[in-house]
């Protein structure tokens, strides 16, 4: 027996995702950004399951399972940026990025 | 108040505090743990809703996995616990929490608002077997077995890429 309307679930993903979005916007260090897009990745996933079973379609839920892959390849290539910039600049502050910016 | 609104409030409530633990801690390695947990009451969440395998594949690729990834990347470059971050707010982040209110308010009016009120709650009965692993790995390989396979590869161009990025000559 499920009571609790469909509405509820989309706004505590929204909660997350807002989150998530703020602390990829505030956060200065990478590796804490690089969290806060898997916080907003994971309230993406929360939305899609919640809409697979208000439609009781398994559409939703395959493409949550093709969210984590995406995800854990780009937590792979990301980390891996990070350690060569960490190599270059001995440190992981975004603000040091600035390579590309002049 | 039933079974089911207590632990939507023990899991949301949960999975919303350690998200603001990761977002507020000033180091990072609490950051990761703090993301760790979030990932477990989300679980919860989706076994709520329904998506055992998904509730699993969470805890296990997720905090199993990449949260390792991200603590071993964490230990490894061992830059200390102290960010060098200025405690006032600048234009710059007085502007992404505008933002960031903004996009709350669209987003719940647009929760609220995009069915009425009666055609909100879910379903009463599930089909038998809605979520679990035979049901979603025969539709992995029916009808989604090409991105299913364009994961595969997805995957392979990920650990190849990840060697090349932060290998140091060749």
């Amino acid at each position: 027996m499920l009571s609790l309307p469909l509405s509820w679930y989309l706004m505590l993903s929204a909660t997350l995702f807002v989150m998530g979005a703020l602390g990829l916007l505030l956060r200065r260090n990478a590796i804490v950004a690089f969290m806060c897009v898997e916080v907003m990745l994971n309230a993406v996933n929360l939305t899609f399951i919640a809409f697979s079973k208000y439609h009781q379609d398994y559409t939703g839920q395959v493409f949550v399972f093709m969210v984590i892959a995406v995800a854990a390849a780009e937590a792979g290539i990301g980390l891996a940026m990070i350690v060569n910039m960490f190599r270059h600049k001995h440190s992981v502050q975004v603000d040091e990025a600035t390579l590309l910016r002049h | 108040m039933g079974a089911e609104t207590i632990f939507f409030f023990l899991f949301g409530g949960g999975a919303i505090l350690s998200t603001l633990g990761v977002l507020l801690s000033r180091n990072p390695i609490n950051s990761a743990i703090s993301l760790v947990v979030s990932f477990f009451f989300l679980a919860g969440i989706y076994a709520m809703l329904s998506a055992h395998l998904n509730a699993i594949m969470q805890i296990m690729v997720y905090a199993g996995a990449i949260m390792v990834l991200f603590v071993f990347v964490l230990m490894l470059l061992n830059f200390g616990d102290e960010e060098h971050e200025k405690p006032r707010l600048n234009p710059t982040q007085i502007i992404s929490l505008l933002v960031g209110a903004a996009l709350l308010i669209a987003m719940f009016s647009a929760a609220t608002a995009f069915v009425d009120g009666s055609r909100q709650v879910f379903h009463p009965s599930m089909p038998p077997g809605f979520g679990g692993v035979e049901a979603i790995g025969h539709a992995l390989l029916t009808s989604y077995v090409l991105p299913f396979e364009m994961a595969a590869v997805l995957l392979l161009v990920g650990i190849v890429g990840a060697v090349v990025v932060a290998k140091r000559r060749f």
